[in-house]
């Protein structure tokens, strides 16, 4: 073996050079792919700005539809309204059933018992919304008719692993020491986890049921089959009742429908929609990089 | 009290999985018992009385095998700059703003498929496609609409582009600076570095990754059926127009039609399901197997940069 | 340059080393007799300078992180570096080799030569730089392949592909490894003990033909009976190779080295940097070192 020349100039030379090209090229495709994601974000956002921004107005904001489903005017008012309602019941049954889901997983369970709860959970979050709408619709919708409430629980569901997984996560950051010394001042195990552990726990909680709601809010499978039978002109609160009118099937409606005014008014309530979930990852993510500070120190 | 709500909640995660594939089957029933095995070989689908799942199955397939051949590549490639190759701030920026492009609902993207993408795709993309590889029967006359199994391949494409995005991202984070520098020193450079040490000791965990990455494309009904144009047909051409399982039963599925037309979608629904079990339990396996770094759904992971 | 090489004379430290000297990694029993390396050839005549710092200092951002240091390094020579946790020993290690390249704050100033090749000048490729002075970490860190896949990656990927596998049995006969591992080549490194897994790391690195070998602490994760056997290989090493060692241990820095620097924290002006104190023959640094900050330390008095 030929002993190198050690001493010659460090610039790349002999094969290096190749080798050179081949790295730039292939860190260069990757920044490429990179910015083609940005790219793409940027230009739904920008048609998402164009055609809903000028479509916005303190009308569309408060307003119904109208009569005639072409007519131009009205707006989305009841439509924000009844998502509202039914993505607030949706938390109000997911948030407590998935923090006590992750307190049982953190807390309490053996490993043979959280394995199948784990599984449970994982399926959940990879089952298809539309697998889900059906679900309720066959077991609650057929024979009875679509309410809100049915809708909700679909969200509900959709919205369990979400919250679930958050809140054990953060649950996990609370250090055992802290039980520990809950313990040993002779404080209970679930006064210890009601008292301390879930306190701590607060901020990832709430970072994972801000996440939820803006999940679902888009949520239109559901919608479709189980919320889309209403009186478009009217707002209700009806919840129990009957359905209740949503921005997702909104959008998809007047965007299935066709006609300029109609799918003018389909990028304005996707504005709306749009700027809601955005706000929503911005805050959730906000307070998981202060949550996770708080509990880690870094 | 609260061991005892917390255990029954987690029983309730549990039930509604058993809830839900007892209900589906249970619903499916009438279309299996007439179908059988058959509904999947079967072509037609008419709204009354004839339903055959193969024109759908096709569909679903070949979108999602196409949006996965679209992600799986850029998704990557994404993931390694975010973690490997992108300067800290860098990746603090646009990590979020990918992850950001998962959030948007799919029905705005399905409106953005049918109104800019898909007529951007007909009449520039497919007529350029059509003309340097037209003697490929994939690439036939393009559509009329915009709308098609073209555009859809697209759309789902954008969808599993995050996740796959994402998850990689955070798997690439966990190659200890150890072996990234054991590499470097040997004279490699940065690239051979990924070749050599990340991206071949990641394969599990990437392939994970790409599953759960088609599996929100085999998923997702409603930006499919915005722009895939709904006709049950099997064509060799990517442009034409063209129907999914989760399509169909989004638009088909409402409590006023015919007892097996119902039967026929909960079927439809069964499958479905099924493929995403399967999936999804081939994800786990894979990470199980291999005890790669979990790669689970993309969570809020404060953007990580190499070191 | 000085021929006061009489040495051997056994050198007793205080009994109770500090902390810094990691007790565990040290395989002489209180109280520690420090032998100095054996220099054979007695006057080591104007050897062959490999590195040369002139006046080079370390900053992360603002901070400065070592001021200052100027010294050469010779051929086939083994250098030590020593010195409390802190002090900069590392910095300037990786910086012989650019390994600090990735720190995006990382900034050197002053002169640090390679065979008269500025390491710093505009033009220089890293890769270049790394392919000719390889490096040997605190942990090992074997790739998750097999023990003849992590001798032979380097070499293929650099474009020596001929012979891979003569090349492979030399580099780990030249890291005294072979005898334990040529039945097993194709399994996983993971699976050999940690000394073994050092040592094939230096065979990794000498697989590809480098000038210099940097090893930073490459014992404090091992036993002592493998830190003995990698402080063997490094005598061998050192008829092919420049050896640059970091290393916690000052008893590891008199059995092995030529020539040791000894770094310290300074802490006037209100600013905590690396210095270094002084750089001699092993044996002056720790028989008749010329600052008393040497000699505290060396001795035990200081960490």
């Amino acid at each position: 073996m030929a002993s190198l020349d050690y001493t010659r100039p460090l610039t790349a030379s002999g094969n290096l050079r190749r080798r050179r090209v081949v790295d730039r090229l292939m860190r260069g495709a990757a920044t490429a792919a990179a910015l083609a994601a940005v790219v793409i974000l940027g230009l739904m956002v920008f048609a998402i700005a164009q055609r809903g921004g000028s479509q916005l107005s303190v009308a569309f904001l408060t307003q119904n539809p109208p009569e005639q489903l072409y007519a131009a005017g009205g707006g989305i008012a009841n439509a924000i309204i009844g998502s509202a309602l039914m993505v607030a019941l949706a938390t109000i049954i997911a948030l407590p059933i998935g923090v006590l889901i992750a307190i049982y997983l953190t807390e309490f369970a053996t490993a043979r018992a959280a394995g199948p709860i784990r599984l449970a959970l994982d399926l959940l979050y990879g089952m298809p919304t539309i697998v889900i709408a059906i679900f309720i619709l066959g077991l609650l919708v057929v024979g009875h008719g679509q309410t809100g409430f049915y809708a909700s629980l679909a969200l509900a569901i959709i919205m369990l692993p979400l919250i679930a997984r958050t809140t054990g996560e953060s649950l996990a950051l609370v250090p055992k020491e802290l039980r520990d010394a809950s313990h040993a001042l002779g404080i209970s195990r679930w006064r210890t986890t009601v008292g301390i552990t879930i306190p701590s726990a607060l901020g990832g909680i709430v970072t994972g049921t801000i996440l939820a709601v803006a999940r679902v809010a888009g949520e239109t499978a559901p919608m479709l089959l189980l919320a889309s039978v209403f009186d478009n002109t009217k707002t209700s609160f009806n919840i129990f009742g009957q359905a209740l009118p949503n921005i997702p099937y909104e959008i998809f409606n007047l965007a299935e429908s066709g006609g300029t005014v109609n799918v003018a008014k389909a990028w304005g309530a996707a504005f709306v929609l749009v700027v809601f979930v955005l706000i929503a990852n911005f805050v959730a993510r906000a307070l998981h990089h202060r949550s996770t500070r708080m509990m880690t120190g870094r | 009290m609260l061991l005892g709500l917390a255990a029954g909640a987690s029983i309730l995660a549990v039930a509604i999985i058993g809830l839900i594939i007892y209900e589906i089957v249970n619903s499916a029933s009438p279309a299996i018992s007439k179908y059988g095995l058959g509904f999947f070989g079967h072509q037609t689908w008419n709204n009354y009385t004839v339903f055959g799942a193969a024109t759908l199955i096709f569909g679903t397939v070949v979108t999602s095998a196409g949006a996965l051949l679209i992600a799986a590549p850029l998704g990557i490639a994404i993931g390694l700059y975010l973690s490997l190759f992108s300067a800290r701030r860098t990746a603090a920026i646009i990590g979020p703003l990918v992850e950001m492009l998962a959030a948007v609902p799919s029905v705005i993207i399905g409106l953005w498929g049918i109104i800019v993408l898909g007529p951007f795709l007909r009449s520039t993309i497919e007529p350029w496609l059509h003309d340097a590889l037209g003697f490929i029967p994939l690439f036939g006359t393009p559509s009329a609409t915009g709308s098609g199994v073209f555009t859809a391949i697209i759309v789902l494409g954008i969808m599993a582009l995050p996740i796959i995005a994402a998850i990689t991202r955070d798997l690439f984070l966990t190659v200890p600076s150890e072996l990234k520098d054991g590499a470097l020193a040997l004279g490699a450079t940065r690239w051979e570095m990924v070749r050599g040490v990340v991206l071949s000791s990641m394969r599990p965990g990437i392939a994970s990754a790409c599953i759960l990455g088609v599996s929100r494309a085999l998923g997702e009904a409603i930006a499919a059926l915005q722009v895939i144009g709904s006709v049950f047909q099997i064509s060799s051409n990517l442009f034409a127009p063209g129907n999914t399982l989760g399509a169909t039963i989004a638009i088909q599925a409402n409590a006023d039609n015919s007892k097996l037309q119902v039967a026929s979608l909960f079927y439809l629904a069964l499958v479905l399901l099924a493929i995403e079990l399967l999936v999804n339990l081939a994800a786990q396996a894979i990470v199980r197997h291999y005890r790669v770094p979990s790669a689970s759904g993309p969570t809020i992971v404060a953007a990580g940069a190499p070191n | 340059m000085s021929n006061k090489t009489q040495t051997r004379s056994p050198y007793s430290v205080m009994d109770e080393p500090h902390s810094e000297i990691d007790a565990a990694t040290a395989p002489v029993v209180a109280p520690l007799a420090i032998e100095v390396a054996d220099s054979k050839d007695e006057t080591p005549p104007s050897r062959e300078v490999v590195f040369d710092l002139r006046d080079v200092s370390v900053y992360y951002g603002q901070a400065l992180a070592v001021a200052g240091v100027s010294l050469e390094i010779h051929r086939n020579q083994i250098t030590a570096m020593i010195g409390p946790s802190g002090c900069g020993k590392t910095t300037i290690l990786r910086s012989l080799n650019r390994m600090n390249d990735s720190v995006s704050s990382f900034r050197l100033t002053g002169s640090c030569t390679y065979h008269g090749n500025d390491l710093y000048a505009s033009g220089v490729d890293a890769v270049e730089v790394r392919r000719r002075i390889g490096m040997v970490f605190q942990r090992p860190n074997p790739f998750p392949k097999s023990i003849y896949d992590n001798i032979g990656w380097a070499p293929r990927i650099l474009g020596m592909r001929d012979n891979l596998d003569e090349r492979v049995e030399k580099a780990l006969r030249g890291a005294a490894l072979w005898d334990e591992v040529k039945d097993r080549l194709k399994t996983s490194a993971l699976g050999l003990s940690g000394g073994q897994q050092q040592r094939l790391c230096i065979a990794r690195s000498i697989a590809i033909e480098p000038d210099v070998l940097l090893l930073d602490e490459p014992c404090s994760a091992l036993d002592p009976i493998s830190t003995a056997s990698i402080e063997d290989l490094m005598q061998d090493l050192k008829n092919d190779y420049t050896l640059v060692i970091v290393t916690h241990n000052m008893q590891q820095a008199a059995r092995v080295a030529e020539r040791t620097a000894f770094f310290s924290l300074d802490v006037s002006g209100g600013q905590r940097k690396g210095i270094l104190v002084e750089y001699d023959d092993t044996a002056t640094i720790f028989t008749r070192p010329a600052d008393k900050r040497t000699e505290d330390y060396v001795t035990g008095r200081f960490g």
